[in-house]
């Protein structure tokens, strides 16, 4: 009856009327649905963002795995698990939304276990300590949720829809994060200059969260048009630091920014320069995990072939039994 | 005349919202329960897009077991945000 991919679409020669009626559509801030006409660039550019943040959520499960066996209590453990449990279910929920785009699931596996895809470059970074698990959980879901709040209002339907539900279980998570760094912040020296170091270590990577500087970003100003973005990355990184700064001064702990300084008269913080040598790095693969993580995903993969396969054998047992 | 198959419809409202289950009716096949369901669920505008599903293919929970199908869930309060109290000064977190 309907492709749900329109996989023929060519971009490049796209009637213009029809171009332009997409574009008013936009404008009105009605949602662009799977069978509705699409410029074939607005498809791969929400493919590319959608399978990179669906990779994010699932690869972002290793750092976090690293401390379930060792977590201080059975309370800790059976948070962090649930946190975890989120994660997997955060990916499927995107993975479902890309493939109304005409991709399949399998596709997009691939191209992660290939290094075709990238993910979100905070997670080739290791959790030293148990302390990380509160900076990932406060810096890491707190930029991830500044960033995702506005993509509720993405201009794609289903991947609107996605956010909505991920944003509303996320919350815990940023705050569970916290909870962790409140308790060690206030715990003995040692607790606190644990907390003190996870803050140095993800402070900075947290902000490379955000993307490259308005500047520099290539995709951003084609994204602010269709509204797939809302707000630019400088934009959202400011606002995060603008919200989180508080917070670490709350728990007297320092950011690591020498030059960090509330301005008045911009009502901002104004920062120091991000090391984007470092990003560029760790985008290339060079980060301290990216071979690890890669590893760990395509072992996963390998060792859960089993699974799949015995899903798909019980299957075809039942049909033959009912024949 | 033998029996007509049972339908599913489920109605998007307006774009971006999900379909929303609305109600079901009876059609030879799947093309005639689209119009079916144009002409009894949308006569007053009350959508922009149907889908329709053979009932026959909806796999359901019981509700007979409702309890304790869903009870793993019942015993993670910290799954939920309130269960992590936050200071005053930070309380919009």
């Amino acid at each position: 009856m309907y492709s749900q991919g329109l996989t023929d679409a060519k971009g490049g020669d796209e009637p213009a009327e029809l171009l332009a009626e997409f574009q008013a559509k936009i404008d009105r801030e009605e949602k662009i649905e799977p069978r509705d006409w699409m410029p074939e660039a607005y498809r791969k550019t929400l493919i590319r963002q959608m399978s990179q943040h669906a990779h994010s959520e699932i690869v972002g499960q290793l750092p976090e795995g690293n401390w379930v066996t060792r977590a201080p209590s059975l309370k800790r453990k059976m948070i962090l698990l649930a946190k975890i449990q989120d994660e997997a279910g955060h990916g499927l929920y995107i993975y479902s939304a890309t493939e109304t785009l005409g991709v399949t699931r399998d596709q997009l596996n691939d191209e992660l276990l290939t290094g075709k895809a990238k993910y979100s470059s905070i997670f080739n970074y290791p959790t030293l300590s148990w302390a990380d698990i509160g900076a990932v959980g406060w810096l890491v879901d707190g930029a991830a949720i500044m960033n995702q709040v506005p993509l509720c209002r993405t201009s794609y339907g289903p991947y609107s829809r996605s956010m909505i539900r991920i944003c509303k279980e996320e919350s815990f998570h940023q705050r569970q994060g916290y909870e962790i760094m409140t308790v060690l912040a206030r715990g003995s020296k040692e607790q606190k200059d644990m907390a003190q170091r996870a803050l140095n270590r993800f402070w900075w990577p947290s902000l490379m969260m955000f993307g490259p500087s308005d500047k520099d970003s290539k995709h951003s100003e084609q994204s602010m048009k269709w509204k797939i973005k809302r707000f630019t990355n400088d934009e959202l990184r400011q606002k995060f630091i603008d919200a989180t700064v508080p917070q670490a001064e709350h728990l007297g702990l320092t950011v690591p920014d020498p030059e960090l300084k509330w301005n008045e008269q911009t009502g901002h913080y104004d920062h120091g320069e991000i090391d984007w040598n470092e990003f560029v790095n760790v985008i290339k693969g060079n980060g301290p995990c990216n071979k690890e993580r890669m590893q760990a995903r395509i072992k996963a993969h390998e060792e859960g072939a089993w699974v799949r396969e015995a899903a798909q054998q019980y299957h075809a047992n039942k049909k033959s039994e009912a024949a | 005349m033998s029996e007509m198959k049972l339908y599913e419809v489920f109605i998007r409202a307006k774009s971006g919202l999900n379909h929303r289950h609305v109600g079901s009716l009876h059609a030879s096949d799947a093309e005639m329960a689209l119009m079916n369901a144009r002409d009894v669920y949308t006569r007053r505008k009350e959508g922009v897009s149907i889908w329709v599903v053979e009932s026959c293919h909806i796999t359901a929970s019981n509700p007979e077991h409702e309890h304790e199908w869903f009870d793993p869930a019942e015993d993670k309060v910290y799954r939920h945000p309130t269960f992590y109290p936050l200071d005053k000064e930070v309380e919009n977190m």
